[in-house]
């Protein structure tokens, strides 16, 4: 029988990663992803988690090491926040360029300077890049079923990359709610441990990240290109499977709410989705026909389910708690390109909320909301990037 | 009986790679590798020898080996040993190859954390005064009065104005269970530094002394002679750390001419003899030092 417990998000990911039985967990800690390794440290003392603990001098060492544990086939884990994952960054890149398949929790912080410990979502949305899958839990409970189905994802045979489980810094790793724990022995069987091809052998010498000039360069990034699409599907059958399982599923990459018929969709992710949802239901009560879609996975990117979900919709706006300075958000950039794609374009916006962990509130959403109505209703709205809540 | 040229393996494995004619740590990797066997897992940072040695599809090692971050040499062992450690494996070796850039500079952090953790690795320093790999630049390890491409020699700057870092004494400091320098010049103290660090159950780390003669400037076939002379002149020294002590392997009573040490290399054709006076003054502060507080 699975239980419940009263824990917060942090906590949930870390017993998402003890039911992963990694073997070997290399971190340092940085607020608000702190509460993972305490509680990682008491598994690992306390015997109820066979692994190897080490205590890295760095960020940069937690990930190198991650590298060097998952380069002789060893199940790994590792966890950090806004400048750590900045810190590891060359790190990250290795880990998919050798393709890896390292899990890894990110507590969603802003990035300095200014100086700020509180959530937004730029840090690991600056690393889109790094060939990391990456994934977005709305709340506790789907941040500790990420963990497990990450494993199950990137040590896919056809997938064989790193996956980073994103969470927002304090508002969902320090929040308490009610938690489905899942029984061990049926993780086990959903996340067996693999024998993974590309690792290093005593009896069968290999060379590890590797150099490729320029012959054999481009054939690499293609090949990993490829995985980290094939990802996306293996992540809708590991939601599927884990449904059948465990009893939970997150409708894959991305999660539609109120969609079908709307006039003005907002497009965001983590746990301003759970705020988004209560304002699309208090306007649909008042008659307006507005929806979210809420994006779980960011790499691979859903394209298809984006056109497909909001193609006919009159207005999009994208909200989240990221900037590309003199440019616009990053997500906004991700699907303002995929809709160009589609048969017909939506006119989309883009919110730029949250920085620093500002409360996105219902009234700031709602007043997203309008500007899109008003744009579905005929009246045409600046495209210009609005920065929500600005001056207060 | 300690190794020697008589009973050490003719197995190769290391070969086969792109580096220089002379090349003194791809030398330092083929004595250790002789030592060290094919249970092995070998680990080099970006530099001279992962460049040489890691092209796709060709395959130098004759053991499994990887790339690292730079920064990141101690602490990719670090998991290697934890992983494999993990999954049961048995009669293996860890080892790192870094330079002196590798080591003394961007990899000292990661060197610390793995060396107080008491992680079982071996660290192995080829030390050629620069970093050569990117062409010549000076290291925490490039001796005073070298010519590099960042430490230019002129009116002003006699080449690189400091002496090198005291590297084995920082790592010794952490009371690892053992730690020795080393030189190409004399193989076989090389060869039985590396069979004890070996047998060592946590952190080892050697210092090798290796000429690189496209960097240095001088003959290719100069590698080992140099190497010696190295050590004859008290310009390296030849030393280990274990059981909390240091102890001198060579004390030699009167030093090597070492103007002529010097003067076979380019990067130190520019020195005046206050310089060549200089170098000797550094030289004997470190023995003065060496010869009052460690054995002898």
């Amino acid at each position: 029988m699975s239980e419940k417990m009263f824990i917060c998000s942090d906590e949930a990911v870390a017993l998402g990663a003890k039911l992963a039985r990694p073997q070997v967990i290399a971190a340092y800690p940085i607020t608000p992803q702190t509460i993972v390794v305490e509680r990682l440290s008491d598994y690992v003392e306390d015997g109820s988690l066979k692994a190897t603990y080490l205590h890295v001098e760095s960020e940069h060492s937690a990930i190198t090491a991650s590298l060097g544990a998952a380069s002789v086939g060893a199940r790994t884990f590792t966890a950090t926040s806004s400048q750590g994952l900045l810190y590891m960054t060359e790190g990250l890149y290795y880990a998919s360029g050798a393709r890896f398949p390292i899990v890894m929790m990110d507590a969603n912080r802003s990035l300095a300077l200014p100086w700020n410990i509180y959530g937004d979502q730029r840090d690991s949305l600056s690393q889109l890049a790094s060939g990391w899958i990456q994934l977005y839990a709305e709340d506790a409970q789907e941040a500790l079923d990420l963990t497990i189905q990450a494993y199950k994802v990137a040590e896919d045979p056809e997938v064989m990359l790193p996956v980073m489980v994103c969470l927002d810094g304090f508002v969902l790793t320090h929040t308490y709610e009610v938690v489905e724990i899942p029984e061990q022995d049926k993780v086990d069987a959903f996340i067996p441990y693999q024998n993974y091809a590309n690792k290093m052998d005593l009896d069968n010498p290999t060379s590890n990240c590797i150099t490729a000039g320029p012959d054999y360069n481009l054939e690499f990034h293609y090949q990993q290109h490829i995985a980290t699409l094939k990802a996306g599907e293996k992540l809708i059958a590991a939601d599927k499977e884990y449904g059948e399982l465990f009893g939970r599923t997150y409708g894959g990459l991305v999660e539609t709410y109120r969609t079908d018929d709307a006039d003005a969709v907002i497009v965001t992710l983590g746990s301003v989705a759970g705020t988004t949802r209560c304002v699309v239901d208090a306007l649909r009560a008042e008659g307006k026909k507005v929806g979210l879609l809420r994006i779980r996975c960011m790499r691979p990117f859903p394209e298809k389910e984006i056109i497909a979900a909001l193609q006919h919709v009159k207005a999009v706006g994208v909200l989240e708690k990221d900037i590309d300075h003199g440019c616009e958000g990053v997500v906004f950039t991700n699907v303002n390109s995929a809709l160009m794609r589609g048969t017909t374009k939506p006119a989309t916006f883009n919110f730029i909320a949250g920085l620093g962990g500002r409360s996105i509130l219902k009234g700031d959403i709602a007043q997203c909301f309008d500007k899109l109505l008003r744009q579905a209703a005929g009246e045409p709205q600046s495209p210009t990037v609005e920065f929500v809540k600005l001056g207060c | 009986m300690g190794l020697n040229a008589q009973n050490i393996t003719n197995e190769e494995l290391f070969y086969g790679h792109k580096a220089c004619g002379g090349c003194g740590a791809a030398l330092s990797i083929r004595l250790v590798m002789k030592v060290l066997g094919k249970r092995t897992f070998a680990i080099v940072p970006p530099n001279c020898m992962s460049t040489v040695a890691f092209i796709y599809p060709s395959m130098t090692f004759g053991c499994s080996g990887a790339i690292t971050p730079f920064a990141g040499t101690a602490a990719f062992e670090a998991g290697v040993e934890a992983g494999a450690k993990e999954l049961g494996l048995t009669d293996y070796t860890v080892v790192g190859f870094a330079g002196d850039g590798g080591t003394a500079d961007i990899g000292l952090q990661s060197l610390s954390g793995a060396i107080d953790r008491g992680d079982r690795i071996m660290y192995i320093c080829y030390d050629n005064e620069a970093y050569m790999n990117t062409g010549v630049q000076t290291s925490g390890l490039t001796p005073y009065g070298a010519k590099t491409t960042t430490s230019p020699a002129g009116d002003r700057l006699p080449g690189n104005t400091k002496a090198k870092k005291n590297v084995f004494e920082i790592v010794a400091a952490h009371d690892i269970p053992y730690a020795a320098t080393a030189s190409l010049g004399y193989p076989e103290d090389l060869l039985n530094k590396v069979a004890k660090a070996k047998a060592v159950n946590g952190p080892s780390y050697i210092h090798i002394f290796a000429p690189c003669p496209t960097g240095w400037g001088c003959a290719s076939e100069l590698t080992v002679d140099l190497a010696k002379k190295a050590v004859d002149t008290g310009l390296w020294y030849l030393a280990e750390y274990e059981n909390h002590e240091y102890t001198l392997n060579r004390n030699p009573k009167e030093f090597g001419d070492v103007k002529e040490y010097l003067k076979k290399q380019n990067r130190f054709a520019h020195l005046k003899d206050e310089d060549i006076a200089e170098i000797c003054r550094i030289r004997d502060a470190k023995w003065a030092q060496m010869r009052t507080h460690w054995n002898a």
